[in-house]
């Protein structure tokens, strides 16, 4: 098997040499002279590895350095990817910004050209996309760096330039924060991470820029003789995970946690540290104790049972800074499912039902509020999850509920630590009144305590289903226009929240 | 079939190669070829320098060595020592003396001077902003005809924010500091700081050679300095690494501390 596939090999190796010596027959004697050398190299190495006791090898991908010279090299022909549309940006970049200006070029007689638009551009407030391969990917383990030379319309930070994005699954990205960019043509070298771990990539290049920095004034900048190079200069230095910090996560076993902020620096040849932003796939995972939680080569943790685990990373050998420490409690005990007709009932946050829009489910009121969130999700089943509890506010006021037909709210609450006597747990539910907006004068509110003695007792290590008709919220005027739930009664611990709804 | 025609035709691609390597060294410059070992320090014993070849240059000179270096010079095993069949010149950031910094400078003055020769050592260099190692040769005379009359000859001198670049330099006078004659040779696929390189001069009368590995990179005769040759005469030679000064600038919040000078030996030929 390892034999057929190495004769195949060396066989199209000398078919191809065959096809270039005759589309090259008019062509300088030179080349193809130079053609057949370079056959003759690969097969003599491939004929020196032909023993069947040999390992067997991975077929390996083109080793083109280019990517855009005078025009892309080697891209296939749909290879320009826009960022589409997400949370901050609701257009996406827009689509023209990206294009080949042949009025400009620092080598040749072309190069690339971003056009970053005005930030109140309706066709997108900024500059975004990848270059991907539109075939098989390239083999860049002969690489150190990625070079390109670069100029701008005016002195301007780009936010970021890198490579390794195909949009999926993005396994080794790396990319330069700020980049500065000037008006004159300059060299930029972005280091390789580990280049032996890239044997197939199709993510040349990505780039986003917007205009932060100059009060949404839009700009141009040109990149050209954009490539991979061997230049052996490159000292790697240190790397850190979840940005050097040592981080505790509380989870269960199956729900996974991911390794973030991974950063390695690099002494670059003109002596100055260059950091950059890298996919965790470039390090090596390590978890103090697999029996509690395991990682795998992208930085996925899973933890398997109740413990401590302690993930750290190494990078070109030496240990990075930070660490992920998992403090797995045991297997989830999910709250008990919904069962009421979806008829019967407004959600504001359940998998079983739709929810109606929810502004927010932790408000971050100031000053007083510590409540953190730490949401999670095990197995489908997402979870509110709240640290440094002391209160904290749920709003769905745009549009308000309007629950005259419902008789309950619902909602089910977990206390995983220890409940200190007379621990209270305060459940407020606020009408925003006539005018439908916080304030005016019309809003009104009902808070029901419970307590470890109510009849729906406080307890810890299990699901509080708490229930509470409106008939026994006097104060509350109307629920004509419902806009907030609010929880109080924290002591800095954690509590978690599912099913929170209004039934009748 | 196949096979014996790319055979055939191997030998024209060979042929430039070949050719091309014949171009690099066609540099019309007097290269003398100096095998006779007469002087040689491996560092394979471990603990200090051998006093019978090595003497120390002790604390921070006349203005930081004439260059506002900030370093003081000391003896102690933790700026310099013999160990694993190194010579290790190691500079630190603590305060000593009322300095910033430590580190160490040996030199064979009285011990072993010579005049020409092929004088070499295999260093590996340290890395950051405001390092400054060096290794040099001065005029057995250094103590009567006042520098630069004395004459100095840098086989390397090198700033750790250049890891690729290294300097080699003669001081004359009429031709010193600023105005030294001076060229440099950069790696082209390698730093200095990964790996052991080998520095040297070929050394004969009326002129130097200097090279890096098997690469010579200049050669300075009495037709290139702008005033009197002095080095017609016995040079000694001095190992440093000089911290902050006039040069490289000082150290910044990315230099890391200690940083080694690792020397594996110091030959000379005649």
């Amino acid at each position: 098997m390892d034999l057929n596939g190495k004769l195949e090999h060396i066989f199209i190796l000398i078919l191809e040499n065959n096809l270039i010596n005759k589309k090259m027959k008019n062509i300088k004697i030179n080349y193809l002279r130079n053609s057949l050398l370079f056959g003759l190299i690969i097969l003599i190495n491939s004929s020196c590895e032909r023993d069947l006791s040999d390992e067997a090898r991975n077929a390996t991908f083109s080793k083109t350095a280019e990517i855009f010279t005078d025009g892309p090299v080697a891209m296939g022909t749909n290879f320009y990817f826009p960022y589409g549309p997400d949370a901050n940006n609701p257009v996406g970049s827009k689509f023209s910004a990206w294009s080949i200006d042949e009025n400009v070029s620092y080598k040749g007689n072309a190069s690339m050209r971003f056009d970053v638009p005005n930030s109140n551009d309706p066709q997108g407030n900024y500059a975004g996309g990848i270059l991907r391969i539109d075939g098989a990917g390239r083999d860049l383990t002969g690489f150190d760096v990625l070079t390109f030379w670069a100029k701008a319309s005016q002195g301007v930070t780009v936010g970021e330039i890198g490579f390794g994005e195909d949009f999926y699954p993005n396994k080794y990205m790396t990319t330069m924060t700020n980049v500065s960019l000037g008006t004159a043509w300059t060299k930029y070298i972005i280091p390789i991470p580990d280049a032996s771990k890239l044997l197939n990539e199709k993510g040349m290049f990505r780039y986003s820029a917007g205009t932060q920095g100059t009060n949404g004034a839009g700009y141009t900048f040109w990149i050209d003789e954009l490539k991979f190079e061997k230049l052996g200069t490159i000292l790697p230095l240190q790397a850190s995970i979840m940005n050097g910090n040592n981080i505790t996560r509380s989870t269960f076993v199956g729900v996974k946690s991911s390794v973030t902020g991974v950063l390695a620096s690099f002494n670059m040849p003109n002596g100055i540290n260059q950091s950059v932003n890298i996919s965790p796939a470039f390090l090596n995972f390590t978890s103090s104790n697999t029996s509690v939680a395991t990682v795998n080569d992208s930085g996925v943790v899973t933890p398997i049972s109740a413990g401590t685990a302690v993930i750290t990373a190494t990078f070109n050998g030496q240990p990075a800074n930070g660490s992920l420490i998992i403090n797995c409690t045991g297997t989830y005990n999910n709250a008990p499912t919904p069962t009421l007709n979806p008829a019967n009932v407004i959600s504001i946050f359940s998998d079983v039902y739709s929810n109606v829009p929810v502004n927010y489910y932790n408000g971050y009121w100031q000053p007083w509020q510590t409540t953190l969130s730490s949401d999670f999700s095990v197995l489908g089943d997402n979870v509110l999850g709240y640290t440094n509890f002391n209160f904290v506010g749920i709003e769905f006021s745009n549009p308000t509920v309007n629950a005259n037909s419902m008789t309950h709210i619902h909602l089910d609450a977990f206390i995983p630590g220890p409940i200190a006597p007379g621990r209270q747990l305060r459940v407020l539910v606020v009408d925003f009144g006539a005018n439908g907006v916080f304030g005016g004068g019309d809003d009104t509110r009902h808070s029901t305590t419970f307590t470890a003695t109510t009849s729906t007792p406080v307890v810890s290590q299990n699901w509080i289903s708490i229930e509470i008709p409106f008939s026994a919220m006097p104060t509350l005027a109307s629920r004509s226009h419902l806009a907030q739930i609010i929880l109080e009664g924290g002591d800095n611990s954690i509590l978690y929240l599912d099913n929170i709804y209004f039934h009748n | 079939m196949i096979l014996n025609k790319i055979k055939h035709k191997i030998f024209i691609p060979t042929a430039i190669v070949f050719l091309l390597i014949s171009c690099t060294k066609d540099e019309k410059q007097t290269v003398v070829t100096k095998n006779n070992l007469v002087m040689s320090d491996e560092f394979n014993i471990n603990g200090a320098p051998n006093t019978n070849l090595w003497s120390y240059n002790i604390g921070t000179g006349a203005n930081g060595w004439g260059n506002n270096e900030l370093q003081y010079y000391t003896s102690r095993p933790e700026n310099i020592k013999i160990e694993n069949g190194v010579l290790k010149i190691t500079a630190r950031r603590e305060q000593y003396m009322g300095a910033a910094f430590t580190s160490a400078r040996i030199l064979t003055k009285g011990n072993f001077e010579t005049k020409y020769g092929r004088i070499e050592a295999k260093i590996k260099l340290p890395r950051g902003k405001g390092l400054w190692p060096a290794f040099w040769m001065l005029g057995s005379n250094s103590d009567t005809a006042i520098w630069p009359q004395c004459g100095e000859i840098d086989i390397m001198e090198y700033l750790g924010n250049s890891p690729t670049k290294v300097f080699g330099t003669v001081h004359g006078p009429g031709y010193f500091a600023g105005n030294a004659i001076t060229k440099s040779y950069t790696l082209p696929n390698s730093r200095f700081d990964t790996d052991f390189h080998i520095f040297g001069i070929e050394w004969d009368e009326n002129y130097i050679n200097f090279y890096v590995d098997d690469v010579l990179y200049n050669q300075i005769t009495p037709f290139n300095v702008t005033g009197e040759w002095v080095f017609n005469k016995p040079f000694y030679i001095i190992l440093n690494m000089a911290v902050g000064g006039n040069y490289p600038g000082a150290p910044n919040s990315e230099t890391p501390f200690p940083q080694e000078m690792l020397v594996d030996y110091v030959r000379v030929y005649q």
